[in-house]
């Protein structure tokens, strides 16, 4: 009994040991991919912190997907910072109450620290000559994407290939809805998610092209080998972008706003922008994107927001039930 | 006899209310709680969005494939159990724990496995897809994802089952002449079929809801390869919780009433086979009519 | 034993039997296993240690266990109570039990999750109740082992309803009759019974209760080391391209599932001790 007791107290003296050596902890819900970033970024930004303010900060992350995550927080779990891969889900945050309204002010650069774009990945060689949206809505051509209408990844492709539609001479939404159809016939099948597409693509090897995040090709040629496929950049994609927000509610409640301000301040300072850019992901500080031009060459890029009035409202038109999606399918 | 049975026997009233008020709060509170919510929307919206032609679709893949997986594995699930059970061979042990394997694996790494497998270059694709016979991405995807999530059902339903078969009564029937075939239908099947139509009810009513394995292989293509459970995340992935509630209570509401029937039945066959024929009198019965 | 030829199948049958259902196995479950084996040593033994040796796949798997721990208690003692009634009792509605019973099977995992969001979630029904109290029960672990329990409950009673109702109600009866309380009646009769049937529940109760994925993403909140299964960690992990980290926790809780093999072990150990202890004892009162 009393060595019971003794484990015990010493287990609770641990637990209140853990909890001292942190003056405050916060919680980061992020987008499922985004380990990586923030794996090096938050011993980074301890340190910096520490440094500061001489505090101890304790940083816990949680990934998952977009959408499931911010339904989380809404749902009660308690994260101070969110850091997404999609606009629409921080605006969901914002209709219930949980993050300022303004949001998109309340940081630079509409609130995403750094960027992506939607790029081709295809076979070594490129066989089927693939160089534009054209080409893969041609015959015989096979696209490897996640579900455009469940998925972040697949929406954003599904929207660049609209946009392109779009501003070709003589465009308009009923062109480019006619040029998605077509598109989407070639798909043999809709990835349950963007790493499922690549494994269908470079494993399974299914397809001829295969279309995903400029970050993720790194990724592609860190498991699968670099001279397996290339990467080929349409004439125009989607700048997709990482916005990132204060869960008001919570910093509030919890007493954290200064850390959590702090915390996503620095993903601007050159440090944190360094840090993006070593993952493959487009900084914003022009000098670093200079830096690393040969891993971010010159591509002609839009915004949701230039073309489709924002993210909500694309989202809306495109990809709710009974949208653009579902009509090019026949269904209500 | 029913009443006399129930008052030799103790227990009856603590085990069904212990059960009643256990299932009440796990069970009945969360799912009335979430058919509430979901009235929330009226009846003409819910049955709107469950008519959808949409859903009808993903119904039928879901309903249909799950069928032809319980079916699957009521056969092969039967052999198996028998197997394991009366035959010795070397590995038997380990084989018979293999058993659990799809409960165990995350549904997603079976999902992922099985699209390897069976896709073109896969161990098993690279066979069957020259025969012109495609599994992934199809909605044969599908079945065979649900014959391996729902696997486990109907051997270990059966197991314990003929583990319990008193080898004195097949005995018997082989001594008064009855052929090994004419003791398996009239003496073992009637003894095990309550059990086999347990599992293949439970078999089914999982294979409905199963999403995880599912998606990696099916292609998830609207109106051919779409599943339920995939139309209600498509719903959450619009934040319309509500719209995957009621896809989620029409889903409900059907395998409810299926399983009922499927219930019913094995009730019955279960009396029928014990009220009206024990088993040495089966067991004469079946030697007598050879 | 003496008439083995009577009591079995002619041999070309069981050797058919047994390729049937042998292959059966072997493309259904065999392959499979092998290929998560496969990808998980992909780069060497080396590489697979290291991947799980990672603290945040040690965390979830020390939770993965405990809540199918935590779990196992209340399935066992629900199990055996509804299966005690309902297969040696009539009662009206009888069917309608064991439906409501099955139920929970046929609920997707994703909404099986989303229900306790519904009840207990900041927007759901005892929400604010639960945040004046400081309570929490979704996105923490208690939320989490009720979606668990709520996903795995059915297992041991239905395992044991067909098994209870095969065996009748002949023995218990003789042995009230012959005085014994219920509880002797129970642990003598009852519980030998039924121990395989009990065995099995418990082994799929188990197994699905530590492999469950979608009811226990929703509600979990994914935060690593802390409310992260081995599951939901699977997942991250493939996400980010670490083949090899989430092949190899799959490995484990593949392994996991495998603890079958002990246990039976253990119990068919157990047993032929007992009878050769009760032979022993009862041997010298044959020989009078």
């Amino acid at each position: 009994m009393s060595r019971l007791s003794r484990s015990l107290s010493a287990l609770m003296l641990s637990l209140v040991a853990g909890a001292a050596l942190a003056d405050a902890t916060l919680l980061n819900a992020s987008y499922d991919v985004a380990r990586d970033v923030y794996k090096d970024y938050n011993p980074m930004f301890q340190k910096y912190w520490k440094q500061k303010t001489g505090e101890n900060l304790e940083l816990k992350q949680s990934h998952g997907g977009s959408t499931k995550q911010v339904r989380a927080v809404a749902d009660g779990l308690e994260a101070d910072v969110v850091t997404m891969n999609q606009a629409n889900d921080i605006e969901f945050l914002a209709d219930k109450g949980l993050v300022a309204k303004d949001w998109t002010k309340k940081f630079p650069n509409n609130a995403s620290p750094y960027t992506s774009a939607m790029v081709f990945i295809v076979r070594k060689g490129n066989p089927k000559a693939i160089k534009d949206w054209p080409d893969i809505a041609g015959p015989g051509v096979q696209m490897i994407i996640p579900h455009p209408k469940n998925t972040g990844n697949g929406r954003n492709t599904y929207l660049s290939a609209w946009a392109w539609a779009l501003k070709q001479p003589g465009g308009s939404d009923k062109t480019a809805q006619e040029f998605l159809g077509k598109l989407l016939k070639n798909a043999p099948l809709f990835a349950a998610g963007g790493r499922d597409a690549t494994t269908t693509f470079m494993q399974r090897k299914m397809g001829d092209v295969l279309i995903t995040f400029e970050s993720e090709a790194e990724m592609i040629a860190k498991e699968f080998g670099k001279g397996e496929f290339e990467v080929v950049y349409p004439s125009l994609t989607m700048q997709t972008e990482f916005p990132v927000a204060l869960v008001e509610k919570v910093v509030d409640k919890k007493g954290t706003r200064k850390q959590a301000q702090a915390y996503l301040d620095y993903l601007w300072s050159k440090e944190g922008q360094e840090n993006a850019a070593q993952n493959y992901l487009r900084p914003r500080d022009p000098e670093l994107l200079k830096k690393y031009a040969t891993l971010f060459p010159a591509v002609r890029t839009f915004t949701v927001d230039e073309v489709f009035g924002g993210a909500n409202k694309a989202f809306a038109t495109h990809f709710k039930d009974g949208g653009s999606f579902d009509q090019i399918y026949g269904s209500k | 006899m029913v009443s006399k049975s129930q008052r030799v026997l103790p227990g009856f009233g603590l085990a069904l209310g212990y059960t009643l008020v256990y299932l009440s709060l796990l069970i009945l509170l969360p799912l009335g709680g979430m058919i509430l919510r979901t009235a929330e929307l009226g009846f003409g919206q819910v049955m709107d969005i469950a008519l959808s032609e949409r859903s009808l679709a993903a119904f039928r893949v879901t309903f249909g494939a799950s069928l032809l997986a319980a079916m699957i594995n009521a056969f092969f699930g039967l052999i198996v159990a028998w197997v394991l059970v009366r035959y010795p061979f070397p590995g038997k042990r380990f084989v018979d724990a293999l058993v659990d394997l799809p409960f165990a694996l995350p549904t997603a790494v079976a999902g992922i496995t099985l699209a390897t497998l069976y896709a073109g270059n896969g161990w098993l694709g690279r066979y069957i897809e020259p025969l012109g016979f495609k599994v992934a991405y199809t909605p044969w995807g599908i079945v065979v994802a649900l014959t391996f999530i729902t696997l486990p059902f109907v051997v270990r339903t059966l197991q314990p089952v003929i583990e319990d078969i008193e080898i004195e009564v097949e005995e018997a029937a082989a001594s008064l002449g009855a052929s090994r075939w004419l003791t398996f239908r009239r003496i073992i099947f009637p003894a095990i079929s309550p059990a086999l139509l347990t599992g293949f009810a439970l078999a089914f009513a999982r294979a409905v809801g199963e999403y995880g394995s599912v998606i990696f292989i099916a292609g998830n293509l609207p109106l051919i390869s779409e599943i339920t459970p995939l139309l209600i995340i498509s719903k959450l992935e619009q934040y319309d919780v509500l719209g995957a509630t009621s896809l989620a209570v029409v889903m409900l509401a059907l395998s409810f009433v299926l399983l009922l029937c499927v219930n019913v039945l094995q009730w019955w066959t279960a009396n029928r086979h014990k009220n009206t024929e024990p088993l040495e009198v089966a067991a004469g019965r079946a030697g007598g009519a050879q | 034993m003496k008439s083995n030829r009577s009591t079995q199948e002619p041999r070309w049958v069981r050797y058919s039997l047994m390729a049937v259902g042998l292959g059966f196995l072997f493309f259904f479950l065999g392959l499979p296993l092998v290929a998560v084996f496969v990808e998980a040593l992909a780069q060497g033994v080396p590489a697979y240690v290291e991947a799980l040796s990672e603290p945040e796949t040690r965390s979830a798997i020390v939770l993965t266990i405990g809540i199918a721990l935590a779990v196992l208690p209340f399935n066992i003692v629900f199990g055996v109570a509804a299966a005690w009634a309902i297969a040696k009792f009539d009662f009206k509605g009888k069917s309608l039990l064991i439906t409501l019973i099955d139920l929970p099977f046929a609920v997707s995992p994703v909404v099986a999750g989303l229900i306790f969001i519904l009840l207990f979630g900041a927007q759901g029904t005892f929400g604010p109740w639960l945040a004046d109290h400081e309570l929490k029960i979704v996105f923490a672990v208690p939320g989490m082992i009720l979606a668990t329990m709520f996903i795995t409950f059915p297992f041991i009673a239905r395992e044991l309803i067909p098994l209870m109702q095969s065996q009748g109600k002949e023995e218990e009866e003789a042995a009230v009759s012959l005085g014994a309380s219920g509880w002797q009646m129970f642990w003598r009769v009852t519980l030998p019974n039924i121990k395989w049937g009990l065995l099995y529940g418990v082994i799929l109760s188990n197994a699905r209760a530590m492999g469950e994925f979608g009811a226990v993403s929703v509600v979990s909140g994914h935060i690593r080391g802390e409310t992260n299964t081995l599951p939901l960690h699977v997942e991250i992990l493939y996400n980010e391209y670490n083949a090899i980290g989430a092949f190899a926790a799959a490995s484990i809780l593949a392994l996991l599932a495998l603890v079958t093999l002990v246990a039976k072990t253990i119990v068919e150990w157990r047993m032929k001790k007992e009878t050769e202890m009760l032979n022993t004892v009862l041997a010298p009162e044959k020989t009078q």
